[in-house]
């Protein structure tokens, strides 16, 4: 076959410069197509990047990649309207090696689509695949308006809207209820008012780079409906923002916008931006369907990598994406380069791609936590754990001359005032021992 | 920390302006299916606007291309597909 290249890569974000930069490693003619004019345009994350695996592609990651700070202080929050109950958990461990990272997106991806012209694949941004070349159901190259481009393997890593696996018959869209969509700001803060605002020790205590705080928020802070908030803090700025179930915003009658103004100004949360300027505002959809989404991976002369593959997972405590991207990346790549080296790019000859990932971190973790969405779409997560815990602590604190109670008894009152009642604990309990 | 009207907001984003729109609405199956305030609400850089005549105004060029309306819409309402190559939301930081 008449190829232009061996391989074409649609998408530069994690997933798509991750297999250009493998596939062009081992040796491969790769082209890298972004509809963004620069590479990193149409890029935004919302949470923190878990980085072993970026240290295994690209040795000396932390120190060559422009990341932001080293995540070692996480807090579970749970948000009500008058109250605010954090698990506040700070480790020097996480620093040393370091384990995630934030990052500003527009900022890595355009030194990723760097490595991947240097490791020799082309890279071309502004440009918008509009089609796939297909013949008798073989993925044969992509269209984009008048120029048509011919390939033996096509590498859909265009994110979770992926137009390419919808136009190759791999992906219905998603129902609602396995998407969120992400609202977030960045604000500007002075580096010294972030880290005495987030409690972060000013000497760099991993690997040199600076300490940053990343918050998982619960409860009121979405109003109800299904997700919940997130902030993080990047070297000069905090990024904050909600993420909420799509079928849970339809049906509630909120408006996106306000939700995300609101959690922004809870007098919890305002101190930490106070001062600070808005640089930017975005908006993101996000998978959240966990194994269910992940389906259909190989047709013939195409795979799936990333959020187009429907890879990302929602612990409740852990919010992943960009590791699983790469990671599906990683194991797309060696399953492409032996297809090439096979001459056998059917869905038969890229079918190993499909155990290899589910034999990676990759698939392991998405089959470890296929239970977290069902748990996590519960109402009582959302809405009722929150006040309880607070009244417990209430119950603690608020000396008020009566009688003290053991703990015991006054989180006993504590859950016989609140709509959860004993057996609901139970199950939930038994529930989350089972999916998280 | 004043975040600012919507507009406001945007103006402070990057957009490379595209010569015509990547977002159509039938009118008339938005106005039989009540598309309208569901659409104002959902989209976080408010893209529709119902007017009073019920016809959906949509400001294209504030998209910030994250595929919520599209998800959403109820079938028929709307043709979304990405800007042309270049154009769009560019973000700076991401």
């Amino acid at each position: 076959m008449d190829v232009d290249f061996d391989v074409i890569v649609v998408g530069a974000g994690v997933a798509g410069c991750v297999a250009a930069h493998q596939l062009a490693t081992a040796g491969r003619s790769v082209l890298l197509v972004e509809r963004g004019a620069q590479v990193g345009d149409k890029a935004l994350s919302g949470g923190v990047l878990y980085c072993r695996v970026m240290e295994q592609i690209f040795p000396g990651f932390l120190e060559r990649a422009p990341v932001e700070r080293a995540i070692t202080r996480n807090c579970l929050s749970f948000m009500n309207s008058d109250s605010f109950v954090n698990i506040d958990y700070a480790d020097d461990r996480l620093g040393a090696p370091v384990n995630a990272v934030s990052v500003l997106r527009a900022k890595l991806d355009a030194w990723l689509g760097e490595q991947c012209e240097a490791a020799g694949a082309m890279v071309m941004p502004g440009v918008l695949v509009d089609r796939l070349l297909l013949e008798g159901g073989r993925v044969l190259g992509v269209g984009a308006g008048e120029d048509e481009l011919r390939c033996h393997v096509v590498v859909a890593a265009d994110g979770v809207n992926s137009f390419v696996a919808r136009d190759a018959g791999l992906r219905d869209p998603d129902p609602p209820r396995h998407l969120a969509l992400g609202v977030k700001s960045v604000i500007a803060l002075d580096r010294s008012t972030i880290e005495a605002r987030f409690n972060l020790p000013a000497a760099g205590g991993a690997g040199g780079l600076a300490e940053g705080a990343a918050y998982a928020v619960v409860g009121d802070c979405t109003k109800g409906v299904g997700g919940g908030g997130f902030m993080y803090t990047n070297l000069e700025s905090v990024s904050i923002g909600l993420v909420l179930r799509l079928d849970d915003l339809a049906r509630s009658g909120e408006t996106a916008s306000d939700l995300h103004d609101r959690f922004l100004d809870h007098r919890r949360v305002a101190p930490f931006l106070e001062g600070g300027e808005l640089l930017e505002y975005g908006a993101h959809l996000v998978a959240e369907g966990g194994a269910a989404m992940v389906r259909g991976l190989v047709a013939p002369g195409l795979v799936l990598v990333g959020e187009a593959a429907g890879l990302a997972l929602n612990t409740g405590l852990t919010v992943r994406g960009m590791d699983l991207a790469a990671g599906s990346a990683l194991a797309a790549a060696k399953c492409v380069d032996a297809a090439l080296a096979a001459g056998d790019c059917s869905a038969a000859g890229l079918a190993s791609y499909e155990a290899a990932l589910r034999a990676s971190f990759v698939g392991r973790d998405i089959e470890t936590y296929r239970r977290a969405p069902a748990f996590l779409e519960g109402t009582r997560m959302f809405n009722d754990y929150g006040p309880l815990l607070a009244d417990v602590f209430h119950g603690v604190y608020n000396l008020d001359l009566s009688p003290r109670r053991r703990l015991v008894k006054t989180a006993r009152a504590a859950v016989k005032a609140s709509p959860v009642r004993l057996v609901d604990l139970a199950r939930d309990a038994w529930a989350a021992m089972r999916a998280l | 920390m004043r975040l600012g009207s919507i507009p406001e907001r945007l103006s402070r984003d990057r957009h490379n302006l595209g010569a015509a729109s990547h977002i159509e609405v039938d009118q008339a199956a938005a106005r039989r299916l009540g598309a309208g305030p569901l659409l104002e609400r959902i989209c976080p850089a408010h893209v529709y606007t119902q007017g009073p005549d019920g016809a959906i105004r949509i400001n294209w060029a504030a998209c910030l291309e994250c595929g919520t309306c599209l998800a959403l819409a109820p079938p028929g309402v709307l043709t979304w597909r990405y800007p042309a190559g270049g154009a769009g939301i560019a973000y700076r930081h991401g």
